[in-house]
């Protein structure tokens, strides 16, 4: 049985559907435009699902032990579509890998992806714009597909980079709004940041590994990575592999481009201030793009070039600091915002940080566990919060929201369980480094169960305009969402850590935990932590809502801080944006554009005008000067004719007739 | 051919030929009027017509002779053409004078 998966069909049917809403936008009924904008994802999901039936039916024997059981549908699945660039020994193929890597993140892109769509349908009714916002929608799920199932490192990019613009697209969705418009330029920005470094990481791999291929890179570690057991001659030796492996400096070089880029697409620090900013696009955008899927690439990209990781652990550790670095930061931030869709967004960067954690710590498995967990319940936060926002007629401030729990019954039940989940079941990730994952833990229960009071709980605090009843299609992707949370957390990071081992290696020993009574305190230490952020939440925000104000009258500078996002975005408005836009104004815009080469415009210009000026006068428009002119001509030729034949040693005629050949 | 005798020497027909053609160059400069200026570069071209001819007498080439032809025709059409646009401008400038015709000034 050797059949196709037909990994191509997933990311050009979301194509085709772009295609289809893109250009036939105002000539489609808006049930067309939906039945497309659905029905591409759905069958994008559907091959995904197939591909998983194909992989799990045929191999029922495969566990964490013999993970090289016999299978039809043989991990890591390769499917060329044809060759791309072929230049002497470089071959870079259309090829799409499927193994337990990509099809668990496939399975959330396109599940996820169609909620949010089918999502979509409902919070997106009344806007202008419908058939090219689906558009845009299925113009990201085709890059993000392409992302994930990418063989090589070039069509990653490829996806990475298309990602990038259909995220562009949707944050500038409300394009006469300035702050939308310039949300999105700041996302793009950002990323090109990033994206720089991973295209330098691109050229240092190809360049001292001559090939970009995943499975190529990994076979040049070697099956052990580096150096390799083997018997010879009766005697258990160590060989190292070929000496083709360059160093371990521009190993590191490689993987702190790669970071880089990653850091850029993740919102980590340095490079998270695009992310908040956002916010701006619809909200169905941001449960999709910046916060279950499009921002996961980062971790995504350092758990697919693992191997590379592996042997860099001084680029690892980089990996971890920066996560760990931004999940602290992001978390504190959080505290004290009041934007509902900007509380939810530090704590996206605050959760990609931890898995950036995970990854560092090389616990892989860990990492894209989080990043699928994550992506449901964080999905189901931002589409709670569309539903809030929805609601509520576009206000999206939390000081003016609160007991909205009886108006919007089921998104506060998905939300509850969603925060719950937040708050509470990513201690797993706290057994790393323990003492920051307490802290960072405690922050988010605070600001999680915060936004919980100020938003449900309580009595409202405006007048709450009523204007759009929670449709259907918004209300179910919410319930599926917290059905697949609360399936997440119950699967647990030990059966889905086993099933990745093939494709990202096992967990390592600090998080598989060989002590069990440490791990047993730090998981309830996790849990109490957690249930103190609530009770803190509780104190200040339900009982006495006076206490925040007091809080923040006591600390003026710590709460201005906070407030001011620690003054990031003024910090780098000044070191970078400011001169940049000193630079090209003064340097580029008046020194080079408008002295050098308007000046040579201007030159030339001027030459061509004083000639005209003086030729000018020959025109005189008197028929006798006219004809003057024209009988001097014809003596100077005829002089020219005469001198030329009769004095030969002129050679006139010679040298024009050679000009004439030449 | 008898018309052209054998004593009367080639250079002479040239000569004769490049003083008319000088003729019709400083009628053409200096004259004023359009008719008359006309009628200089019919000069001209009758000048280089006698040159023709002659020099197809005297390599005893037909070519010569074919070209005159041509050149005739074309004067002819050119002095059909010709004349009718000094009407028209004299019609509607009531001159002939070619310094007053400088319409094609810049």
């Amino acid at each position: 049985m050797n059949e196709s998966l037909h990994l191509w069909l997933i990311p050009l049917l979301p194509f085709v559907g772009f295609l289809l809403n893109g250009i036939f936008a105002s000539r489609l009924r808006k049930g067309a435009v939906t039945a497309i904008g659905l029905l591409a994802p759905l069958g994008s999901f559907l091959l995904v699902l197939n591909a998983v039936a194909a992989s799990v039916i045929s191999a029922p024997q495969t566990c964490a032990q013999c993970g090289s059981a016999t299978t039809s549908v043989a991990f890591p699945y390769t499917e060329t579509i044809g060759h791309w660039i072929s230049l002497g020994a470089l071959q870079i193929d259309f090829s799409l890998v499927l193994d337990q890597l990509s099809l668990v993140m496939l399975l959330v892109v396109t599940g996820v992806g169609f909620l949010i769509h089918f999502y979509s349908v409902g919070y997106m009714g009344h806007e202008e714009g419908y058939a090219r916002y689906f558009s845009f929608l299925n113009l990201f799920l085709f890059f993000m597909t392409v992302l994930v199932l990418a063989g090589n490192l070039l069509l990653m990019f490829v996806g990475w980079e298309g990602v990038g613009l259909a995220s562009y697209l949707l944050i500038g969705f409300y394009f006469n709004k300035t702050s939308a418009a310039n949300a999105g330029k700041k996302a793009f920005i950002v990323n090109r940041i990033g994206d720089f470094g991973f295209l330098i990481g691109i050229f240092l791999l190809l360049a001292n590994f001559g090939t970009l291929s995943f499975s190529e890179i990994a076979a040049k570690f070697g099956p052990s990575g580096g150096v390799q057991l083997v018997v010879q001659n009766g005697v258990l030796m160590l060989r190292h592999s070929p000496s083709s492996l360059p160093s371990a400096g521009i190993l590191t070089a490689i993987c702190l481009c790669l970071l880089l880029g990653a850091a850029g697409k993740s919102a980590q620090l340095p490079l998270y201030v695009w992310l908040p900013d956002a916010m701006e696009g619809p909200t169905p955008v941001s449960a999709l793009i910046h916060a279950a899927t499009m921002v996961t690439a980062g971790a995504y990209l350092v758990a697919r070039t693992h191997m590379l990781f592996d042997h860099a652990p001084k680029a690892l550790a980089v990996v971890g600091i920066v996560g760990a670095a931004t999940a602290l930061f992001a978390a504190t931030i959080g505290l004290v915002q009041n934007d509902i869709k900007r509380v939810l967004a530090y704590s996206t960067i605050s959760q990609l940080g931890y898995m950036f954690l995970a990854c560092g710590v090389s616990a892989y498995a860990a990492g894209i566990f989080h990043l699928v967990t994550h992506a449901f319940f964080k999905a189901l936060l931002f589409l709670g919060a569309g539903s809030v926002i929805h609601a509520m007629g576009g206000e999206q401030d939390l000081r003016k929201m609160g007991g909205l729990r009886k108006k919007l019954p089921v998104t506060f039940w998905t939300m509850t369980i969603a925060i719950l989940y937040a708050a509470f079941v990513h201690g797993a990730s706290g057994k790393i480094l323990w003492f920051l994952g307490l802290v960072t833990a405690l922050l988010t229960s605070f600001y999680m169960f915060r936004l919980w009071y100020l938003a449900f709980l309580g009595e409202p605090r405006s007048e709450q305009p009523h204007r759009h009843a929670t449709p259907f299609s918004m209300l179910a992707p919410l319930v599926v969402l917290a059905a697949l949370s609360i399936c997440g957390g119950w699967i647990g990071i030990e059966h889905f850590a086993d099933y990745l081992i093939p494709s990202t290696g096992a967990l390592p020993s600090v998080v598989s935990a060989a002590n069990p009574p440490l791990e047993f305190l730090l998981g309830v230490l996790a849990f109490g932590v957690a249930l103190l952020g609530w009770y803190i939440a509780h104190v200040f925000y339900r009982r006495k809502s006076d206490r925040p104000a007091q809080l923040a009258a006591a600390l003026p500078a710590g709460y201005r801080i906070l407030a001011n996002k620690y003054y990031v975005d003024e910090f780098y408005g000044a070191t970078f944006v400011k001169p940049l836009f000193a630079i090209s104004k003064y340097l580029l815009g008046w020194v080079v554009d408008t002295a050098i080469l308007g000046g040579l415009a201007w030159l030339l210009a001027g030459i061509a005008s004083l000639g005209g000026a003086i030729l000018q006068r020959w025109q005189s428009g008197n028929l006798r000067s006219y004809a003057a002119w024209l009988a001097l001509g014809a003596a100077a030729v005829l002089l020219f004719v005469l001198l030329s034949s009769s004095w030969p040693h002129l050679d006139f005629a010679i040298a024009w007739r050679g000009w004439g050949l030449r | 051919m008898s018309f052209l005798h054998q004593d009367v020497p080639l250079s002479w027909y040239l000569l004769l030929s490049s003083v008319l053609f000088s003729l019709g160059v400083v009628g053409f400069l200096i004259k004023r009027n359009l008719i008359t200026v006309f009628m200089s570069i019919e000069l001209m071209l009758n000048a280089v017509n006698l040159s023709f001819v002659t020099f197809a007498y005297q390599w005893h080439m037909v070519k010569g002779q074919i070209f005159v032809f041509f050149v005739m025709m074309v004067a002819a059409a050119e002095a059909a053409v010709g004349l009718a646009i000094i009407i028209a401008v004299f019609r509607a400038r009531a001159t002939l004078s070619v310094d007053r015709i400088d319409l094609m000034k810049l």
